[in-house]
C-alpha cells in the first residue's frame, strides 16, 4: 500500500519545481492572453508583450527622463525607500520604547493600554486629510501616515509579549540583584529584539499599503506617484514592472529582517528553547 | 546566620484562604522540606519568602529584620520551570549575578573586567559540571543540566537563604541521585538555609534536616475555600548527625517576639499520621466525585 498523502513529501528539486509551478502558470497565462489580444489589436495596451515591458524597463531604469535628466526607476525608488525606512524606524523605536514600558511598568500600562488600543482601531486612512492639513503635502504627512498605520500594532504587540515573558525570570533577575533598568537591558532588551523584528515582518505589508497610498494621493515622485500618474495613459508596460519590483523589494526586507534575526538570536534556533 | 522566623502568617486570594496561621522558627542553616498535597500553598508560601507576594496577615522576619518588599539577592531561587533565561549562554547566565553588581549602569562587562568575573565562576561551574558546556545555550541542555545551572546561578551572589520549587521535579531518577549529592554538597559548603518544595516525602526527609508538611486542618464541606492550609507538621529530623553540625541552635527571641515555638514529639509517628490523613482525605474527595 502506498503511503499516505499527508507522509509523502517532495524531495528538494521536488520542493523547488512545486514551488515554481504557480509562478509559471501565472506566467504562461499572461503571456497567452497578451498574445490573444495582441494578435486582435497589436495597439492594445492591457496586456502588453514581454518584449514591450523589457523596452519600456530599460528607458525607466537606465535612461535618464528626457525633461528632468534623471533616471525615473531609481529616483523614485529612492524616495519611497526613505519615506519607508523612516516609517519603520521611528514605528519600531516608538514599539519598542512603549511596548516595553507599557508592559513592564503597570502604572504606565494602565495609563497608555486603553489610549493605544483605542487609537489602533482609527482607520489610518480616515487620518490622511489632517495629516496633509497639518503636516503639509511632502515626507512628513507621508512618514506620518505609515507610522499611525502601524505603531500601534507594533507597540500593542510587543506590550503582550513583555506581559509574557515568565514572571519566575523576572524574579530570578531581582534574586540576582538586578535593578529595573538592568532588566531591561539584559532580560527584557535581548528577548524582545526578535519578537520586534517579527512583528516588523508582519508590519511590512501595511507599510507599503500606506506608503503607496499616501503616494498616489500627493507627492512629486515616489513608486506609488508613478503608478497612479501613469493609470491615466493605461501605461500598463510601466505598472506591472513597478508592481513586481515593489514586490520584490517587499520580498527582499522580509526575507532580510529575518535573517537579521537568525543572525542577532543565536539561541532562537539552537536547540529546543 | 539567616534565622527565618514567620509569626502568624495568612495569605488570601480575594475569598480564598490558601495558608494560615504558620508559625515557624527556623534556625540558621536548616535544610527545609516543604511537603503536602498539591494545591495547598507551598509554592505560595516560598512566594511569600522571596516577598515577590505580601502576606495578607502576619510577619516573616530574618535574622529579627522584617523582609523588605521585593525580591534581594540575600534570597536565591530555582524554579521548576523557566529557572535560567533562555537567550544566555551557561558562562553568560551564571556571570550575569556579578554582572549586575558590578556594572550598575549596563548590567554588562567588557574586556578585563569580564574575564576576571568569569575566572571567579570557573570554580563554580566545575562544581555542578558544567565546564564542557559553558558556551551553550540552555535550549541545549537537558533538563538536569538546566537545573544545575539554575541553582550555579543562584549561588553567584552567596545567597544567605536559597529557595527550591520542585527543582528536581521533571527530572529521570537516575539524574535526581546526582542532584541531591550536589544540593547537599553545596547546602553544607555555603551553609544556607533552604527551602526545598517537594512533592516525594521520600526526597524530602532524606535530603532535609526538618521536614514541614503543610496541609488543612480544618475544613468546611460547605464552603473549601474558607481555610487555609498550614504547617500540620513540623519536624526537625534530630536523629540526622549533620544536623548538629551545621545548624546553628535558635537564638533566643527579641523581647518583643512571642515564642509560639514549633511543635515537638514523636515526629516519625506524626508523618504516619500526615499520610493517613491525606489517604483519607483523598478516598473522601473520591467518594465525593463519584456520587
Ligand atoms: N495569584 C493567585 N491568584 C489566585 N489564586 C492563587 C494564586 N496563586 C495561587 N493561588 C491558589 O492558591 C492555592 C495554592 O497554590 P500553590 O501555592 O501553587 O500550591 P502548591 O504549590 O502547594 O501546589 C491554589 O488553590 C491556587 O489556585
Ligand atoms: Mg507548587
Amino acid at each position: 500500500m502506498g503511503l499516505r498523502i499527508i507522509n509523502r513529501r517532495p524531495g528538494r528539486g521536488g520542493a523547488l519545481f512545486w514551488g515554481a509551478l504557480p509562478f509559471l502558470a501565472v506566467l504562461a497565462l499572461y503571456l497567452t492572453f497578451s498574445a490573444m489580444r495582441l494578435a486582435e489589436n497589436p495597439n492594445d495596451k492591457l496586456l502588453p508583450a514581454l518584449s514591450t515591458i523589457a523596452e519600456t524597463v530599460v528607458r525607466l531604469a537606465f535612461t535618464p527622463d528626457q525633461r528632468t535628466g534623471q533616471v525615473l526607476l531609481w529616483v523614485d525608488t529612492a524616495a519611497s525607500l526613505a519615506r519607508l525606512a523612516w516609517g519603520l524606524a521611528v514605528s519600531a523605536a516608538l514599539g519598542l520604547v512603549i511596548g516595553i514600558a507599557s508592559g513592564l511598568v503597570p502604572y504606565l500600562r494602565a495609563g497608555l493600554s486603553p489610549f493605544v488600543a483605542v487609537v489602533s482601531l482609527i482607520p489610518p486612512m480616515a487620518l490622511l486629510p489632517i495629516l496633509f492639513i497639518s503636516f503639509g503635502l511632502d515626507e512628513l504627512s507621508k512618514v506620518v501616515l505609515i507610522v499611525i498605520g502601524i505603531a500601534p500594532f507594533l507597540i500593542r504587540d510587543l506590550a503582550m509579549r513583555v506581559e509574557a515573558i515568565p514572571p519566575e525570570l523576572v524574579i530570578k533577575a531581582q534574586t540576582l540583584g538586578a535593578s529595573t533598568w538592568q532588566i531591561i537591558t539584559r532580560l527584557v532588551l535581548p528577548t524582545m529584539l526578535p519578537k520586534l523584528i517579527d512583528a516588523l515582518r508582519l508590519s511590512l505589508g501595511p507599510a507599503w499599503l500606506f506608503l503607496i497610498s499616501a503616494e498616489a494621493i500627493a507627492a512629486q515622485d515616489g513608486l506609488g506617484y508613478r503608478i497612479f500618474l501613469v493609470r491615466r495613459y493605461l501605461a500598463m508596460d510601466v505598472i506591472l514592472p513597478y508592481v513586481a519590483w515593489i514586490t520584490l523589494m517587499a520580498f527582499l526586507m522580509d526575507w532580510g529582517l529575518r535573517a537579521l534575526n537568525r543572525r542577532t538570536s543565536p539561541w532562537l534556533t539552537r536547540g529546543m528553547a | 546566620m539567616s534565622t527565618v522566623r514567620v509569626r502568624n502568617l495568612w495569605k488570601q486570594y480575594g475569598d480564598q484562604v490558601v495558608l494560615e496561621h504558620i508559625n515557624l522558627d527556623i534556625p540558621s542553616g536548616e535544610f527545609c522540606a516543604l511537603v503536602g498535597p498539591s494545591g495547598c500553598g507551598k509554592t505560595t508560601f516560598l512566594r511569600l519568602l522571596l516577598a515577590m507576594e505580601q502576606p495578607t496577615r502576619g510577619t516573616i522576619t530574618i535574622d529579627g529584620k522584617p523582609l523588605p518588599g521585593e525580591p534581594r539577592p540575600d534570597r536565591g531561587v530555582v524554579f521548576q520551570r523557566y529557572s535560567v533565561f533562555p537567550h544566555l549562554t551557561v558562562e553568560e547566565n551564571i556571570v550575569l549575578g556579578l554582572e549586575f553588581a558590578r556594572a550598575p549602569l549596563t548590567g554588562r562587562l567588557y574586556g578585563a573586567k569580564k574575564r576576571r568575573a568569569l575566572e571567579e565562576v570557573a570554580e563554580t561551574i566545575e562544581r555542578v559540571g558544567l565546564s564542557p558546556s559553558r558556551t551553550k545555550y540552555p535550549g541545549e541542555l537537558s533538563g538536569g543540566m538546566q537545573q544545575r545551572l539554575s541553582i550555579a546561578q543562584a549561588l553567584v551572589r552567596k545567597p544567605r537563604i536559597l529557595l527550591m520549587d520542585e527543582p528536581f521535579g521533571a527530572l529521570d531518577p537516575g539524574t535526581k541521585a546526582q542532584m541531591y549529592v550536589l544540593v547537599r554538597e553545596l547546602w553544607r559548603a555555603e551553609r544556607m538555609t533552604v527551602f526545598m518544595v517537594t512533592h516525594d516525602l521520600k526526597e524530602g526527609f532524606s535530603l532535609a534536616t526538618r521536614v514541614l508538611a503543610f496541609d488543612k486542618v480544618r475544613h468546611d464541606p460547605q464552603a473549601p475555600e474558607a481555610y487555609g492550609a498550614t504547617v500540620k507538621f513540623n519536624i526537625p529530623l534530630d536523629d540526622k548527625a549533620e544536623r548538629a553540625e551545621i545548624v546553628s541552635k535558635l537564638p533566643a527571641l527579641a523581647a518583643t517576639e512571642n515564642e509560639e515555638g514549633a511543635t515537638r514529639g514523636r515526629p516519625w509517628a506524626r508523618l504516619f499520621d500526615f499520610a493517613g490523613t491525606t489517604r483519607r482525605k483523598r478516598r473522601e474527595s473520591h467518594e465525593r466525585t463519584s456520587v
